[in-house]
């Protein structure tokens, strides 16, 4: 079945030009990697001050702000980017190990991200001005495994490269 | 002269080890990427901040502080693992356009930094703690923002050629 969608794909005009115009796949792979950097920098300064290694000069919550729209936005960047990528060269990712791997520990590092989130808000909900300190151990947990999802994530998708 | 040190340094054996290997050369290009995007992303934070666009509530010189370490220990492992996957095929990247291009942009970003340090970067303590920069500053972080998405294009392009 994912043979015949791969085929399909592959097939589609849209994919035709993306594999006949020599520039857009390198193009759309250096916008996919500087979206890349967003994420892994936003996160690992938020990961870290969760784990208290830095940034312990600001709260959570206004760390939360500042980095979670460039979270969301450059995950919106990366969705489109790695869609086009997917759609110019459907063998090269669908049904490679890799890819896999990667989509499985992006959706475990969303629904953490969310988790935590949700957490954060209903704590500054209760009238807190920050995560309330009952939380602590969950915010470090949160931030190691955090911090190992996001690498995770980035190396999963350079080994689709070398992967089948 | 040249061409003798990079055949010396493929006969190395790191270098050696690395394009015999079938996943070496993968491994080292994955933390490789992920030591770039931390470079690129934490600098990018404070571009931003030098261009007036974001955190601009952060004093300059505490944002710096806070983010540069961190930035700096990315890039040792950026040169670390670049060094290793130059040295498995040193003659070939030499010779071509993309890598000798990021290593130029890497020299004017670097140089781009002294000047900041030597110049504007003396009075932060001034400057820094107000939301707008002054247009040294401003013209500092939008160079060094368009040579490391510079260094990104021609590294991934490196891949290409």
């Amino acid at each position: 079945m994912l043979d015949g969608f791969i085929h399909w794909l592959g097939d589609t005009r849209a994919s035709m030009v993306i594999q006949k115009v020599f520039w857009i796949i390198p193009t759309v792979q250096i916008a996919h990697i500087l979206a890349i950097s967003v994420v892994l920098a936003s996160m690992a300064m938020f990961d870290l001050r969760l784990l208290g290694l830095a940034g312990t000069r600001s709260s959570i919550a206004t760390l939360s702000r500042r980095f979670m729209p460039w979270l969301w936005g450059a995950l919106l960047v990366l969705a489109v980017s790695g869609s086009i990528l997917i759609i110019g060269e459907p063998k090269r990712a669908l049904g490679n190990v890799s890819f896999e791997i990667k989509m499985g520990l992006l959706a475990t590092a969303i629904a953490l991200t969310l988790s935590f989130q949700a957490i954060l808000k209903r704590d500054l909900a209760n009238g807190g001005a920050d995560l309330a300190a009952s939380h602590l151990g969950v915010a470090r947990i949160t931030g190691l495994l955090s911090l190992v999802l996001w690498v995770g994530i980035a190396v999963a998708g350079r080994l689709i490269a070398y992967s089948g | 002269m040249f061409d003798t040190f990079l055949h010396w340094l493929e006969s190395t054996a790191p270098a050696i080890a690395i394009s015999e290997s079938s996943w070496l050369f993968p491994g080292i290009e994955s933390v490789h990427v992920v030591a770039i995007a931390l470079v690129v992303g934490s600098i990018s934070m404070v571009d931003l901040r030098l261009l007036d666009v974001n955190l601009r509530d952060r004093p300059v010189g505490e944002l710096t502080a806070e983010v540069l370490p961190w930035t700096w220990a990315s890039f040792g492992v950026a040169v670390c693992t670049g060094a290793l996957m130059f040295s498995s095929n040193a003659t070939h990247y030499w010779g071509t356009v993309p890598f000798r291009a990021k290593m130029l942009l890497l020299l004017l970003a670097g140089i781009n930094m002294l000047v900041f340090h030597a110049t504007t970067n003396k009075s932060v303590e001034v400057w820094g703690r107000q939301a707008h920069t002054p247009r040294a500053a401003k013209i500092s972080g939008g160079i060094s923002l368009g040579l490391w998405l510079g260094v990104v294009t021609f590294g991934r392009w490196i891949g290409f050629v």
